[in-house]
């Protein structure tokens, strides 16, 4: 009769069921999974770290962020300091503006680009090439090239500080025109001449059968462009100069340039304030968020 | 019949005349705008435009201010371009695993990249706080000097490329991790027969195979590399002493701080021939290796 000890050394032992685990545990960690999983987390924290150390230096008090060695949690949480921040300028305005020109830019990026993209994609008419060629072109302009001569051009116009300013210039976006032709020429033309057969107006395709199949294309690109105006700094910058119509990047940066002595603690407050909503939806939608990224790999 | 068919084109060009207009009006005449605009001088109050020719371009191109902006300019986006190309192949090698580990770690990672440049500028301004910040902290605990970071112009446009290579790290390894998972499993599973080993299939097949990816991912990260501009405006504003003064914040500078329209066109010229030469030679040099399947 094996004593038990025997028996283990013999690897004979079968474990009940519920131990599994334990074994599957012993074997991770001894084929050196365990390893790479742990430079995993560390890898990750590399990324996610600044943006946890951000927020609790927000709710720290002045001393507390000239510790050194610094502090990692604040003593007490000082819900005080996001009143400051917000109190610091016109935050009810700048967060309103964002929401605003954020949706006004996206809305409007539909109403152009959506039959732009159905014309290029499902219908044949001259210089279609040229004309495509053309607004791809725009991929490789900058707007850092081309906002010297607009900022001019909307002065004469009267346009700075204006919504328009901030709005019109992104309503062709190249991007959007060719992701969406890309998508639409997937669509399959039977299906729109038999809608065409049964006297459906343009408007009626457009609605009733693009959209939908082209939905995933199109909440990528709507996610993308939001993002993408919502953290806009440099564009706001140079088309306005009045708070009333500034969005929260500037002012973040105000409160920064005010701010005497760098009081980081509220200045992470006011940054809380500008990256909480991305990152609430990130936290929500990241799966798409990431496809939206990647969409504007495919060639 | 006719008819018909003409009404159809009509359509299309209603269609695509918005977007059109758009074009037109806010990239191709802003770009002949700016050009007309780089052969004056002229200070943006008075209403005389003086037209000067190529002396701006002149000018510009002997001035040490402007050939250390470029300088500068080069320096960022050959390290940054480097750097985080290089880094994230060899993270999206490694993270090209199915498992909700990996995959958390891949959004991890491409979490700086979604965050507005003005905060994460913020947040890196305060890691890298000379006195309190966790940067220094963390190279004293292992042994190392406290750096001046951002304050000393022998150390601000490394902190700056540190910023730029942070956030746009993940976004490479997603384009470079979808490029991988597109390649078939049969063709490792081939090499794995031919006795390839881990080496060798690197760099005989998978990095072939990604080279349209790569492609791709240098000519995006080589052209915003250029257009840098908002870490160097809240981090240091172009200084200490020009160290830190890339094309695109001198050309903001020149034109919205100092009313030098002419000079400051010139530069957003000297951007624009940058970034065309730049896809072209992408194009030229990197195409004829790209290896379609």
């Amino acid at each position: 009769m094996a004593t038990s000890l025997e028996k283990i050394r013999s690897s004979k032992v079968i474990l009940p069921k519920e131990s599994h685990w334990i074994r599957k545990l012993i074997k991770t960690l001894s084929m050196g999974k365990g390893i790479e999983n742990i430079s995993l987390v560390v890898l990750s924290l590399l990324f996610i770290f600044p943006f946890l150390w951000m927020a609790t230096t927000s709710f720290k008090t002045l001393p507390e962020t000239m510790l050194f060695p610094p502090a990692l949690f604040p003593k007490e949480w000082m819900f005080e300091n996001y009143g400051e921040a917000w109190r610091s300028g016109p935050f009810p305005t700048y967060l309103l503006n964002s929401i605003f020109i954020a949706i006004a830019i996206i809305i409007l990026q539909f109403a152009v680009i959506i039959p732009a993209a159905y014309a290029f994609a499902k219908k044949q008419f001259k210089g279609s090439n040229v004309l495509f060629g053309l607004i791809l072109l725009g991929l490789m302009i900058p707007t850092q090239v081309t906002f010297l001569p607009i900022y001019l051009l909307f002065s004469k116009m009267g346009l700075i500080n204006t919504p328009a300013a901030l709005i019109l210039p992104f309503a062709s976006s190249s991007f959007g025109i060719f992701l969406l032709t890309q998508n639409f020429k997937q669509i399959p033309n039977e299906i729109i001449e038999a809608a065409k057969l049964d006297k459906a107006s343009e408007f009626q395709i457009i609605l009733k059968i693009l959209l939908p199949i082209a939905k995933p294309a199109i909440l990528t690109f709507a996610l993308f462009s939001f993002i993408a105006h919502w953290n806009d700094y440099f564009w706001v910058l140079t088309m306005t100069n009045s708070d009333a119509i500034r969005t929260l990047p500037v002012g973040i940066v105000n409160l920064k340039d005010t701010e005497s002595i760098k009081s980081w603690h509220i200045i992470m407050a006011g940054n809380m304030i500008l990256v909480a909503p991305i990152l609430f939806i990130y936290t929500l939608a990241s799966k798409h968020i990431k496809s939206a990224f990647t969409y504007s790999g495919i060639k | 019949m006719a008819v018909s068919r003409m009404k159809k084109n009509h359509t299309a060009y209603l269609f695509v005349l918005p977007a059109l207009l758009g074009c037109l009006l806010f990239t191709v005449y802003p770009v002949g705008y700016v050009i007309y605009l780089s052969l004056l001088s002229w200070d943006l109050i008075s209403p005389d435009k003086i037209f000067v020719g190529l002396d701006n371009y002149k000018n510009l191109l002997t001035s040490p201010e402007f050939q250390r902006v470029l300088l500068n300019s080069f320096t960022y986006m050959v390290v940054t371009v480097a750097i985080s190309i290089s880094v994230a192949l060899l993270l999206a090698v490694w993270l090209n695993k199915r498992t909700k580990l990996h995959s958390f770690v891949q959004t991890s990672i491409f979490t700086p990249h979604i965050i507005s440049l003005v905060s994460v500028a913020m947040l890196w301004m305060w890691i890298m706080d000379p006195e309190y910040g966790l940067l220094n902290y963390i190279l004293s605990w292992l042994g190392g000097p406290r750096l001046l970071w951002l304050d000393s112009p022998d150390t601000a446009l490394l902190s700056v490329m540190i910023v730029g290579i942070w956030k746009v790290i993940g976004y490479n390894v997603l384009i470079l991790v979808a490029g991988l998972q597109s390649i078939p499993s049969y063709i490792y599973e081939s090499a794995k027969l031919d006795m390839a080993n881990k080496l060798t299939t690197f760099f005989k097949i998978t990095i072939p195979l990604l080279s349209p990816t790569l492609f791709f991912l240098f000519i995006v990260n080589v052209t915003s590399s250029f257009q840098v501009f908002d870490s160097v405006r809240v981090m240091t504003q172009g200084g200490p002493v020009n160290s830190t003064n890339v094309l695109v914040h001198w050309i903001y500078q020149t034109g919205f701080e100092f009313y030098r329209i002419g000079e400051a066109a010139t530069g957003s010229v000297f951007l624009f021939i940058i970034v065309a030469l730049a896809t072209f030679a992408n194009f030229k040099l990197l195409a004829s290796k790209v290896h379609y399947q």
